[in-house]
This record gives structure tokens, C-alpha cells and sequence, in this order.
């Protein structure tokens, strides 16, 4: 079975914000209807998002690291806000995994928000659906897109590629691959929703160069003492050779 | 978590108006094993209504929390996995079950009428009353466990939630029902007086459970485990936007800690300290005042319970939106 998820890398990302805006505009733009915002430009401004990016920082100054840290829907393999679903407007598809919401269906009680510990849902408050990441769902499989293309928006927007997109079950693929040798973990274990969408640790990337390895220790020419000079009085082979 | 007024008065009104379905049919039970006065059909229809109406009260109060409610209907089709679909389907029932009750007492109808001889007056109600008592029941159980199944909602993922629910819905019930005998049937206000009084002090009894419970609570999840990042030492600069959004409106109350713990208190005096009181005083005298103040004591009281009990749920989400920036 296939389950597709996003892998983000907290080494990688930089806290641009790229894969928000793109997110946005990609589906708000998108046969869904928009994604309705109050105040864009004006005082408490508030929309509805699918994807955020956070920032925290970890340690003690002045030794502290900063982590951003992208959160959207993580797409669970045992997702707590599809049973609770009174109009089964949440669903999890069986083809690939997606949760989604049909928007025609949902009542608008916000009871799946609450039983999402990641927070990952918000309610529109316009069209008064619940809305969450489709893993742009209506991109992945458009086949009037050159096939490089037929990924979710965040991920194509990220300059930094610390987002990849693939099937976690297929045990060949990248994303499989990179969680497997990039020790990849998923949030809040403890609740037993088994998120599809993995993060890859931050990790200090460092070269350790010992002493001996500056010094080269079979160098010929510290073996066989000095190196023969040059005659200048004989001809050399510049001499002779006229091209 | 932010309380929702829509759903304070949805679980608060049909909290009274099962819990004085309840106290009707112990009424009439106990009259057919006459250890009390037996009680004209009127009594049973009127108080059929009232239960009625509290119930329907409390479901056009719901609606309101619904973006779509023209869609409703369609949450009645997860009964296999959702208890707010569950909720969905037994409230009506719930409704439908006082109202054939009610209507059998109205055209007072008895198991003769389908030429079966009890030879006890009254059974055809009782029979329909007790189904009327288990989807009751029913119904105390799906409300609570919409709460209850959530299990990271820690305050809430306890069976004290449906016990609560339960005893306080039937305390207000009882209560009502010694305002209501007072006005209907007098011989009867010690009897529902006194249950009123031993469901209320029940219910206290859970609910300080509950409190001390919560007040203790060791939360599973942490910024270590939201982020997946094994350092004690972690907060958050930004949370990602420098407005609201449905994340910190949703999950908030966004009251001071003397708000909550004042709360707390006043739930605590209305809905047990002053109805005990006033339910002592009420008996063997059957006075209205005494007995009015006390349920809209309990009731507004229980306002402030159901407030709190929302309130003190902190959703792990939560954890994601600590900083503006």
C-alpha cells in the first residue's frame, strides 16, 4: 500500500517561508475554492493556512541552535481526526495514504481539529469547512504537468530541497531511503498516530583532519633527500623541440 | 481549550432534561409499588413536555456550533467510530422516547388496551419509560465520551468524564423535578428533594475527583517530543505569523489563572454548596422560592462547571503556538 508523505529536513531548512506562501497560493488558487483571509493587509490580520513554519530555539546562550521547523498535516497512518468524523467528511484515501476533508460533506463542528495533537486543521471561516494540507493532491497526479512537476507546492518552492516527497512504504525510495540512513523520527510518538510525514534531525556536519594527515608521510622527496638540480649549461628538451 | 458557549448549553440543558426524564419515570415506579402517591397522567404529560423542551433547548443550542447545520443530518452516518455521530442519533431518540412517553400518559393508554392483563396500572408507560431510562443513559454516555475518547486530551481521556456528565445532568434533573412537584404534585417534593440532594452530593464527590485528578496531571507530550528535538532546553522564537489564527483562538480561553481559579470556586458553591442548602431548607415545607433559587442556582452553576471543564483541557497543540515573535 502506498502512503505518501512529505520528509523535511531540520538540517536543511533555512525558515524562509517559501513553502508557506507557495502553499497558499497554490490552493488558494485551486479548484478547492479559496482559502479565505481577514485583514491581509490591515490591523490582526488572520487566514487560513495549511502550512507553517516555526521557529525555536534550542540550548542555552551563548550556546543555542536555532531549528526552524515547517508543520503541516502529517498525514497519519492511524489518523486520530478520521473517526471522530460524524459525516465522514474526513477520510483517509486507500490508494495513497492522503487524509483529506470533502469539503460537501463537512458540518463544519471542529470536533476533528480537536482530536489532531498536532493542530494541523483550521477551520475556514468563511466557507466554514475544515481545512488541512491535501498534499496538493490535485498536482501530484496532473498529467498536463511535465512529471518533474507533479509534486506538492511546498516542496517544488524549496530553495534549500530540505523537503522530499514520496511513498514512506516503498522501501526503495528516497524518502524510505533517507529515513532509514538519515535517522528520521516522526512527532509526539506517544500517541500512537504513526505520522506519515517524517523530520530528519538537525546534525553538525564536520571534517576531522588529525596532525599525521596534514604532514605527507611518504613524500619521495623527504625519503631521497634533495632533488637534483637543474643544469643550466646543457640543452633541455625546450631547446629542441620547436613547436 | 476555548469554550464554546453553543456547546455549554447544549450538554447543560439536555444535562437537565434527562436528568428530569429520570426523575419522572422514579417517580412513577415507586408509585406502582405504592411507596409514593400515585399522580395524575397530567403530571407525567406535563413533565414530558418540559423534558422536551429542555432537550430540544439544548439541540437547537448545538446548532450554532456548526458551520453548515443544514448539512447535519449527514453526522448521523459514523455511528461505527464517531460518539458525536452517536450523540447525533440517540439525542432524537432521546426526544422521541420522552414524547411517546409523554403521549401515552396523555391519551392514558395501559397493556389492556392491546388486551394483555398486568393487572398493574400504568405498565404500558412503564415498559416504554424504561426504554426511555436506557437511552437516556445512552445518550449521558455518548456526550461524555466525546470528550472521553479523545486520549491526549488528558483532562478529559478519564471515565469521570461520563460519570460527571451523568450525576450532574441527573442532580439538575432531580432539582428541577422538586421545583416541578412543587407547583404539580406537593407529596412529592421531600422524595425529589431528597434525591436531588444525595445525586448532588455524588456528583461532588466525582467532580473533585476529577479536579484532583487534573490538578496533578503529568502531560505526555512536551516541546521535546512536538519537534522531535532531545534537549530539555527548547523554546519557541516565532510561531510562524505575527496575527491570530484558528490555532490560537481555538485551543485558548485566553482568561488569567485568577479567572480559571475563581471559577472554579463559584461552580463549586452553585451547583453543590447552595442547591444542598436550599434543598434541606425546601423540604417538608415545599416552598418555590426556595426551591427555584436552588435549580437556577445549580444551573447557572453548572454554566461555570461545563465552562471550566472545557477550559482546563490543554491540547497538546498548544505547544506550537507559545511566541508571536
Amino acid at each position: 500500500m502506498t502512503q505518501l508523505a512529505l520528509v523535511i529536513d531540520l538540517n536543511v531548512c533555512v525558515g524562509c517561508h517559501a513553502c508557506v506562501t507557495s502553499c497558499k497560493e497554490w490552493n488558494t488558487s485551486g479548484p478547492a475554492g479559496y482559502m479565505s483571509d481577514d485583514n491581509p493587509y490591515e490591523k490582526d490580520p488572520t487566514g487560513t493556512f495549511f502550512n507553517r513554519v516555526q521557529t525555536y530555539e534550542v540550548g542555552e546562550y551563548p550556546k543555542t541552535e536555532t531549528v526552524h521547523f515547517p508543520k503541516s498535516c502529517l498525514h497519519c497512518e492511524d489518523p486520530p481526526c478520521v473517526p471522530v468524523c460524524p459525516t465522514g467528511a474526513s477520510y483517509k484515501r486507500e490508494e495513497d495514504g492522503i487524509v483529506l476533508v470533502d469539503y460537501d460533506k463537512c458540518i463544519g463542528c471542529k470536533y476533528c481539529s480537536w482530536a489532531c495533537p498536532y493542530g494541523a486543521r483550521e477551520i475556514d471561516e468563511h466557507q466554514k469547512v475544515m481545512k488541512k494540507c491535501t498534499l496538493c493532491v490535485d498536482r501530484i497526479y496532473d498529467e498536463e504537468l511535465p512529471e518533474a512537476e507533479r509534486k506538492p507546492a511546498c516542496v517544488l518552492a524549496c530553495p534549500t530541497s530540505a523537503r522530499l516527497f514520496g511513498d514512506v512504504h516503498d522501501p526503495e525510495s528516497t524518502v524510505s531511503e533517507t529515513i532509514r540512513e538519515a535517522a528520521g523520527f516522526q512527532l509526539m510518538p506517544e500517541w500512537g498516530t504513526k505520522p506519515a510525514n517524517h523530520y530528519l534531525p538537525r546534525r553538525k556536519t564536520k571534517i576531522r583532519i588529525h596532525e599525521d594527515e596534514l604532514i605527507r608521510a611518504d613524500n619521495p622527496l623527504k625519503k631521497e633527500g634533495e632533488r637534483p638540480k637543474i643544469d643550466d649549461d646543457s640543452h633541455t628538451l625546450d631547446d629542441v623541440t620547436s613547436w | 481549550m476555548n469554550p464554546a458557549f453553543s456547546v455549554i448549553f447544549l450538554t447543560t440543558l439536555i444535562g437537565v432534561g434527562q436528568g428530569f426524564f429520570l426523575a419522572l419515570y422514579t417517580g412513577e415506579s415507586y408509585a406502582i409499588i405504592n411507596v409514593l402517591p400515585s399522580q395524575s397522567q397530567d403530571f407525567y404529560v406535563w413533565g414530558s413536555v418540559i423534558s422536551v423542551a429542555f432537550l430540544i433547548a439544548g439541540l437547537i443550542s448545538s446548532i450554532f456550533h456548526l458551520g453548515h447545520p443544514e448539512r447535519a443530518w449527514r453526522a448521523a452516518s459514523m455511528w461505527r467510530t464517531s460518539w458525536l455521530s452517536r450523540e447525533v442519533i440517540v439525542l432524537p431518540t432521546v426526544i422521541g422516547a420522552v414524547m411517546v412517553y409523554g403521549f401515552v400518559h396523555y391519551i392514558g393508554w395501559d397493556l389492556t388496551t392491546f388486551g394483555i392483563k398486568t393487572g398493574v396500572t400504568g405498565d404500558l408507560t412503564l415498559i416504554l419509560g424504561l426504554g426511555g431510562v436506557l437511552v437516556t443513559f445512552l445518550l449521558f454516555l455518548c456526550t461524555g465520551m466525546i470528550y472521553g475518547c479523545i486520549k491526549f486530551l488528558q483532562e478529559w481521556a478519564t471515565p469521570l468524564t461520563v460519570i460527571n456528565y451523568t450525576l450532574l445532568g441527573g442532580a439538575s434533573g432531580f432539582t428541577f423535578a422538586a421545583l416541578f412537584s412543587a407547583y404539580m404534585a406537593p407529596s412529592l417534593v421531600n422524595f425529589y428533594a431528597g434525591w436531588a440532594i444525595i445525586i448532588t452530593l455524588s456528583a461532588l464527590i466525582t467532580r473533585v475527583a476529577s479536579l484532583m485528578r487534573n490538578a496533578k496531571i503529568r502531560h505526555k507530550s512536551s516541546l521535546k517530543t512536538a519537534i522531535g528535538v532531545r534537549d530539555n532546553r527548547i523554546k519557541q522564537t516565532a510561531m510562524g505569523f505575527m496575527g491570530g489564527s484558528f490555532n490560537t483562538r481555538e485551543y485558548f480561553h485566553g482568561m488569567s489563572l485568577l479567572f480559571m481559579k475563581s471559577t472554579k470556586w463559584i461552580f463549586l458553591v452553585l451547583v453543590f454548596a447552595v442547591p444542598v442548602i436550599l434543598l434541606s431548607l425546601a423540604i417538608n415545607e415545599a416552598n418555590t422560592g426556595l426551591l427555584i433559587a436552588a435549580f437556577v442556582s445549580q444551573y447557572i452553576g453548572l454554566i461555570a462547571e461545563r465552562w471550566f471543564f472545557f477550559a482546563q483541557a490543554n491540547h497538546p497543540q498548544n505547544l506550537y503556538y507559545q511566541r508571536v515573535g
